[in-house]
């Protein structure tokens, strides 16, 4: 490596990222000295354990990710509105959807989930922190650092460009010689190995630390659907990590696994990818279900339909998962039984799911319901969702997908379900737990706004890529000719991207507004909730419940409050309450992460060693650490609650 | 939150198992690399040893025999084995085509 192709040069647009960049970076370093926050952010942030602190870092690197996938997708549709457009030249346009693709999934659509998740779950189940606290800080610093390794290349060394499912043999040594795909195969795997503590660690919580009273068929639908994502994810991202290794390895060390010589096999890498890939879309689609089932029926005011049928359905769907992700590449040639199989195993799918749409809607049957803007976007999922889902059954037809496979209606398919199905989720999700992050509620009025631009834009950007891909234009060309007739459907897609992204401008402002006038939250229970986070204040208390609840049937707080019991806190009955030390350990093994992993990007194998011998370092170090945490003390339990209660 | 309860012994399960660790997969290192083995032979003795390993480590390392949730247990090792079936013999069946 040559100390000139260190950094990305020759590009307008590089230089410009350079500028903001570094002035982005000044700016926050002056602000925290400025207002001397550096304590701050270290105490309160940087070292925290407490699963409220870690889901609302976790949304924000989400929103920021966001922002960059969003800013790739733009471009992707600036290049393409009209015939031979010369803004982005064919390896920069790679470049752009293979970055945008990977943010999205792995940095954008799996932390917002995670953040939501970290924030509600040990809430609706009654508990004051995860299984494993420390963990868990760990598993969201590795994320972040994974990301930002990620987000660097663009400007040091370069972007990989083989795609977000960076197939071999195009992503090996041979063809894709620069670091770019050096940075895709190790950031994906820190950040990797934090979803997969992540899994665990909440696994363990569902299963072991539930309020008495709490059996799992009382469980809330959106800790069900957790906890069925979490078996998931410990049984997908390990064939993962092992791809990944392997990849690693080809890149780094010469080995030949996926090489085209030598007895490698590069349809493999695709096989292991998509074992993998089909039932990560799950982790992030499964959570979503969650959270409309969580909306709906509060704004429903009913109890969720058919609760047993929604159980049933999420662990057939998570079992069927790992059972399709051939449908991926039937057109590599597997032979008709092959693809017989795993198209008819697909479309088994489309009946659970199913199931699921039709309790949604008999939950909102003859419901008294009230249009928020989370209930907004939970009814805007189902009819979008829908065509998303039909269209996979479409592609799921083996023999037909020789026709759509890798086409705009691919494209068209995977978004509707993407965005209608996790982005949706994800903002009904923030606007509906806000409260429980910050103590104010997001303005209903701008969050309406954002709706209506950003579901509008949605189909008018997406729904004419289905005719699109049937008239032939395929995914990944980075520029197309005049004669043939894609011009008009592709100006009207710009336009649809140009009003989400106008949206997306009004949600921030949103946060920012709301920050600053929105209304205060009082009650801790602003929707008139049924489940137990909402038994507790705005924002919580970091211990979360001065007393655990205990729970006597489903929607466990709308009967406590039916029946008036459980409401008030025995005083007498309080006791210290036992909370984990902070700690900076995972934050720091994780900058060894960072320093590890940019060491292997550009095999400086020194800086490599000598990173992970400071991880190995921080793992004996926590091995013989005696913290047992700490107790707060029953005064001190009184004071906060009296507060908390004043405003009630 | 734990309460830590088993800190007071030396782990000697975990160093035992580790150790065998070791010594079985340089074993698999060494089957490769420097047998002289026909390679149908060598790639059957890597995945018994693999197969060893793993259920070494279940054993040592992973508490399987001390969980108080037995039903959970069986379950997650259950489905396990029905992935890992999945994935090794799925695969095999899917790229059949290419050997
Ligand atoms: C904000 C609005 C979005 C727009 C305008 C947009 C647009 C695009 C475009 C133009 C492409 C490239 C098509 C091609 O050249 O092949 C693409 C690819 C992709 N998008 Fe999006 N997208 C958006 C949001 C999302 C979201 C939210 C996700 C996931 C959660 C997502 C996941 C993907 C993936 C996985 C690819 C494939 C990348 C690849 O080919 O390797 N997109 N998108
Ligand atoms: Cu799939």
């Amino acid at each position: 490596m040559k100390w000139s192709e260190f950094f990305v040069t020759g590009e307008p647009l590089i230089y410009a990222a350079d500028v903001s960049i570094v002035l982005t970076a000044i700016g926050i370093v002056f602000v925290l000295t400025y207002f001397k926050k550096w304590k701050w952010l270290w105490n309160e942030w940087l070292t925290t354990v407490d699963h409220k602190k870690i889901g609302v870092m976790y949304i924000i690197s989400a929103v920021l990710m966001l922002f960059r996938g969003g800013v790739d997708a733009l471009l992707m549709r600036a290049q393409l509105t009209v015939p031979n457009m010369k803004f982005l030249d064919s390896q920069h346009y790679n470049e752009i959807f293979t970055t945008h693709g990977t943010i999205m999934i792995i940095f954008m659509a799996m932390p917002f989930i995670i953040g939501l998740m970290n924030i509600v779950v040990p809430l609706q189940i009654g508990a004051r922190d995860v299984a494993y606290p420390y963990l868990n800080a760990l598993s969201f610093w590795l994320f972040f650092v994974g990301a930002m390794l990620f987000n660097i290349a663009f400007v040091i060394g370069g972007s990989p460009d083989a795609g977000w499912t960076s197939y071999f043999p195009l992503a090996s040594k041979e063809f894709s010689p620069g670091v770019g795909n050096n940075y895709y195969a190790v950031a994906l795997q820190i950040s990797g190995i934090g979803t997969l503590m992540t899994g665990i660690n909440f696994l363990v919580t569902i299963l072991k630390m539930r309020a008495p009273g709490m059996t799992l068929m009382r469980m809330p639908m959106f800790t069900w659907t957790i906890l069925i994502t979490c078996v998931i994810i410990i049984f997908a991202f390990p064939v993962f990590t092992v791809a990944l290794a392997l990849m690693t390895f080809d890149r780094l060390f010469d080995t030949q696994f996926f090489t085209m010589a030598n007895g490698g096999m590069s349809m493999l890498w695709a096989n292991l990818f998509w074992i993998w890939g089909h039932p990560e879309v799950y982790i992030v689609v499964l959570p979503a279900f969650g959270i409309f089932s969580e909306v709906v029926s509060t704004f429903a005011r009913k109890r969720l339909f058919g609760y047993k049928a929604m159980v049933f359905s999420i662990v057939g769907i998570a079992f069927l998962s790992f059972l399709v992700w051939v449908h991926h590449f039937f057109t590599m040639g597997a032979g008709a039984a092959v693809n017989s199989f795993f198209s008819i195993t697909t479309m088994a799918i489309a009946i659970p799911t199913g199931v699921k749409i039709f309790n949604w809607l008999f939950t909102l049957r003859k419901g008294k319901i009230r249009f928020t803007t989370a209930m907004l976007w939970s009814l805007a999922f189902i009819p979008n969702f829908v065509i998303g889902g039909v269209t996979g059954v479409m592609l799921a037809m083996a023999a037909a997908d020789y026709q759509y496979h890798n086409s705009y209606f691919l494209i068209a398919h995977f978004h509707y379900v993407l965005i209608a199905g996790t982005v949706f989720a994800c903002f009904a999700g923030l606007h509906y737990w806000y409260p429980k992050m910050f103590g104010h509620i997001l303005n209903e009025r701008l969050g309406k706004w954002t709706f209506w631009l950003f579901m509008i834009g949605f189909n008018i950007c997406f729904f004419p890529m289905y005719f699109l891909g049937l008239m032939g234009m395929t995914r990944r060309m980075y520029t197309y000719s005049a004669g043939l007739g894609w011009t008009p459907l592709n100006v009207v897609a710009t336009v649809g991207a140009a009003l989400m992204g106008i949206g997306f401008i009004v949600l921030c402002y949103n946060i920012y507004y709301s920050a600053r006038y929105g209304e205060r939250d009082m009650t801790g229970d602003p929707w008139d909730g049924r489940t137990l986070e909402w038994a507790t204040s705005s924002p919580v208390a970091h211990y979360n419940f001065a007393i655990i609840p205990e729970v006597t049937d489903l929607d466990a707080y709308w009967v406590m409050k039916k029946t008036g019991k459980g409401l008030e806190i025995d005083e007498e009955k309080l006791k210290p309450i036992h909370m984990p030390s902070n700690s900076g350990r995972p934050f720091l093994i994780s900058i060894a992460f960072f320093f590890a992993g940019f060491g292997l990007v550009f095999e400086w194998y020194t800086m490599a060693i000598i990173a992970t011998i400071f991880i190995i370092l921080g793992l004996i170090l926590r091995s013989f650490d005696d913290d047992d945490g700490y107790y707060i003390s029953v005064d001190e339990i009184k004071r906060t609650e009296r507060l908390a209660r004043k405003g009630a | 939150m734990a309460t830590n309860d088993h800190h007071e012994t030396f782990p000697w399960k975990h160093v035992i198992g580790f150790v065998l660790s070791l010594v079985l997969t340089f074993a698999a290192l060494w089957v490769v690399l420097s047998s002289g083995l026909a390679t149908k032979l060598i790639i059957g003795i890597i995945v018994i040893l693999a197969m060893l390993q793993a259920s070494l480590q279940l054993f040592m390392f992973m508490h399987m025999t001390e969980s108080d949730s037995g039903k959970i247990q069986t379950i997650n090792m259950a489905y396990a084995f029905f992935i890992a079936i999945v994935i090794v013999i799925g695969s095999i069946w899917v790229m059949w085509f290419v050997v």
